[in-house]
């Protein structure tokens, strides 16, 4: 499984967006690398498959539904309208009738019918609900690895049933039951031991930054800081660890560096919490998320820090936004005339606003832009003070430093927007034929504004969606170099030399 | 006969009442770990009241999702409270006055219903996709739904019940000395038909009533920064003494 490359056929672009019909199984065989015993046990979970798995499994169910009323209510409230079955870009990329939300949350539900509800005990048959079995773990191990936590299916289905959710206590479940997924928690194990995905010890972030510093002087002529550790500083930037080195990414690191700079504001990053990402959620471990989000408290306590400014990343974002105060908070340290925390994105626009940000929009004069909407940003948090100040401030960003922005069709931005195809834990090599097929919505839409207005090139503000658009654009005739990170439009417009 | 229905009847409401209360209660009961509602969300209370109102009342997400189901289930629904509401002529004496003012509306109500349950049958059989996803329950249940419209309708047009002895019956029922059943096979069909709805309501997927009310992807208010929500199992939580947790709890 491993040695062969993995031989698909990209999905053709039909601008029509036919639904597909069903096709059995055509993804059944994907699923991603199982965690070895000791990164396993490195995140506090059991190695290997434990003896009685099937009744710690059921057991587990059964505490996660007791924690959590979300998860309670959406698996006793679906009723198979078949609202979500068109949503969700995994399937509408493969046909695969269990990429479609319900039939995916189904794997799960009818575990729970047969164990916690009535029907189920005594009439497994009438609805549909089944034994814990080995094909039942497998089935949930394939198919809870084909859901990036999007949450487009919890947009239409008429009680905000969110696959994530159940996809989340899924791999958690299995995790308890000792099969993880090798990609996340290899990652979680390095955040918790050297504060970042990348496992980028101290020494060589400080040596990257510093060439960053000359990279920049180089460029420009002026002397841009990039500090590190920092104790004192205004501003603590969190920030995903691909901004360091991943192209896209690092331009719009440089991009961060080039506003805090102009607007005289100091900031600092620190090595302790040098990771905004945290795949905790990803595997639905409440206690792996908490343990990986206290480090930025730890750190802005230790760094006496006045505001926790994160950078362009979406799911680390979603839980900056929505559950840092509940993990970590509260934060009643830090000033209470910013909120906690901001996007790099909020910060940027307030200055822009206030006459802060000296912008030549001719600078990317060479570029016609779209905006790709992250879905943790679109459906799991906000910007600024309004609703769908996530949507608005972006483009308003965008548009003041970019003279030719477009936006993608209406049904496939804002709220509705399509996933990368690379999130929820899924961006890894061993799922590429997943990560092609599910960013077929996307490319779609993509190719139709580039159709229609020229565009060259695809604003992203997720680390997740920049490493997988260089990843699946050439798959579809784009060239990898079209993602450009929202800050390098900013970075290259700001008139750095100019007087303030 | 008239007794075994009535027992029936009242067995099955003590079940759904008190199935369904004990859900309610449990929904209640379950903390809301995190903040988790589907954005944009509103920013108040009053906010979120208006998106429910308008998810309960129009069923905007559904509308937004799929035309076709959209327009089925709104109609099955709007009949269905439609003919729920005047149903009551049965059990007030007298009867109430904007009970009366639409109790002429029962036919096209339990119409409504039909037209309503059919579709949402056609689209179970037909489209793929929903077919893929229904199990034996789920055709019963429209089948059931169906089956107590129909017997309704059977009623208004084709065998005529005796009104005023079914009246008698109910007005007994609800004051509990139930008296003489009208001896009518449409009509015992249709309550027993209901006895069996209000029997598995609290063991099914009719459990969406209540729980759309309680879903956080709804529910929840988008104040995550200004507004602490603290999980009460956290294991963080024992050392946040301090903490504000007069914030909210679920919404
Ligand atoms: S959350 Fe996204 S990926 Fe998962 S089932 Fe829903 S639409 Fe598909
Ligand atoms: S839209 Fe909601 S209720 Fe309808 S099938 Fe999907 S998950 Fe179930």
């Amino acid at each position: 499984m491993a040695a062969k490359k993995p031989e698909f056929e990209t999905p053709v672009i039909d601008h029509d967006q036919l639904v597909p019909a069903l096709a059995r199984g055509a993804l059944q065989h994907s699923q991603p690398f199982v965690a070895k015993p000791e990164i396993q046990e490195g995140i506090g979970f059991p190695g290997e498959l434990v003896d009685n798995w099937q009744r710690v499994a059921v057991d587990k169910l059964g505490e996660l539904v007791g924690k959590s009323r979300g998860l309670q209510v959406y698996l006793d409230s679906c009723v198979k309208c078949g609202a979500c079955t068109d949503k969700c870009h995994y399937f509408l990329g493969t046909g695969d009738p269990n990429n479609m939300p319900v039939a995916r949350q189904d794997l799960l539900r009818k575990v729970y019918r047969r164990y916690y509800t009535l029907p189920g005990k005594y009439l497994p048959w009438l609805v549909g609900a089944q034994d814990m079995t080995e094909e039942v773990l497998d089935e949930w191990y394939r198919y809870f690895h084909q859901c990036s936590q999007c949450r487009r299916c919890s947009v239409y289905c008429p009680y905000g049933i969110d696959t994530a959710e159940v996809s989340m206590a899924a791999r958690e479940i299995m995790d308890t039951v000792g099969k993880g997924q090798k990609y996340c928690n290899e990652i979680i194990g390095k955040v918790h031991k050297l504060g970042n995905n990348l496992g980028l010890p101290e020494p060589a972030l400080a040596d990257t930054l510093e060439g960053l510093e000359e990279d920049v002087e180089e460029e420009t002529g002026v002397s841009v800081a990039f500090p590190l550790d920092v104790k004192g500083a205004d501003v603590l930037l969190v920030t995903p660890s691909a901004d360091f080195f991943a192209e896209p990414h690092i331009d719009g690191l440089i991009g961060y560096a080039k506003v805090f700079h102009q607007a005289g504001l100091s900031w600092t990053i620190s090595s302790h919490a040098s990771e905004a990402a945290n795949f905790g959620l990803f595997i639905g471990s409440y206690d792996n998320m908490q343990k990986v989000a206290l480090r930025i408290r730890e750190a802005a306590l230790e760094l006496g820090v006045k505001r926790i400014v994160f950078g362009e990343c979406g799911h680390a974002w979603r839980v900056a936004y929505s559950f840092l105060n509940t993990l970590a908070g509260p934060f009643d340290f830090l000033d209470p005339r910013y909120p906690v925390p901001q996007h790099i994105i909020e910060v940027t626009h307030d200055l822009m606003k206030r006459g802060a940000l000296t912008l030549d929009a001719e600078a990317n004069d060479d570029k016609r832009v779209t905006f790709h909407d992250s879905c943790n940003v679109a459906r799991a948090s906000r910007m600024g003070n309004h609703a769908g100040g996530q949507f608005s401030l972006p483009r308003e960003v965008i548009s003041s430093v970019c003279n030719h922005y477009y936006d993608m069709p209406a049904n496939t931005i804002g709220e509705a927007t399509f996933c990368c195809g690379g999130g929820g834990g899924l961006l890894t090599d061993d799922l590429v034929e997943l990560r092609v097929k599910g960013a077929m919505p996307r490319m779609q839409a993509f190719s139709e504004v580039t159709e229609r207005h020229g565009i060259t090139h695809l604003a992203a503000i997720c680390a997740i969606c920049k490493s997988q658009f260089s990843k699946v654009l050439p798959y579809y005739g784009f060239e990898m170099d079209q993602v450009v990170s929202v800050h390098q439009l900013v970075g290259d417009a700001l008139q750095l030399g100019s007087p303030e | 006969m008239s007794v075994l229905i009535s027992g029936l009847l009242y067995a099955a409401i003590a079940v759904f009442l008190i199935g369904t209360g004990l859900k309610i209660a449990r929904y209640a009961r379950t903390p809301a770990p995190l903040k988790i509602p589907t954005m944009p969300a509103p920013l108040t209370r009053a906010g979120v009241a208006l998106r429910m109102l308008r998810e309960v009342v129009l069923f905007e997400s559904l509308f937004k999702a799929s035309r076709w189901t959209w327009l089925f289930g709104w109609l099955f629904h709007a009949g269905l409270l439609l003919a729920l509401l005047t149903h009551l002529r049965y059990f007030t004496e007298p009867v109430w006055w904007w009970v009366a003012l639409i109790a002429p509306l029962g036919p096209y109500a339990g119409m409504a219903m039909v037209i309503g349950l059919c579709g949402l049958l056609g689209r179970r059989l037909l489209v793929d996709r929903v077919r893929y996803i229904s199990a034996p329950s789920d055709f019963l249940m429209l089948l059931l739904l169906l089956g107590i419209a129909g017997s309704g309708l059977v009623m208004r047009y084709v065998a005529h019940t005796d009104i005023v002895a079914l009246k008698q019956f109910a007005l007994g029922l609800a004051a509990l000395a139930p008296a003489q059943l009208p001896g009518s096979v449409v009509l015992l069909a249709h309550l027993a038909l209901v006895a069996l709805l209000l029997l598995i309501f609290p063991f099914s997927k009719l459990l969406h009533a209540p729980g759309m009310f309680f879903s956080p992807s709804r529910n929840q208010v988008d104040n995550s920064r200004e507004v602490r929500h603290v999980n009460v199992w956290s294991p963080r939580s024992a050392l946040e003494k301090g903490a504000d947790r007069a914030g909210d709890n679920g919404s």
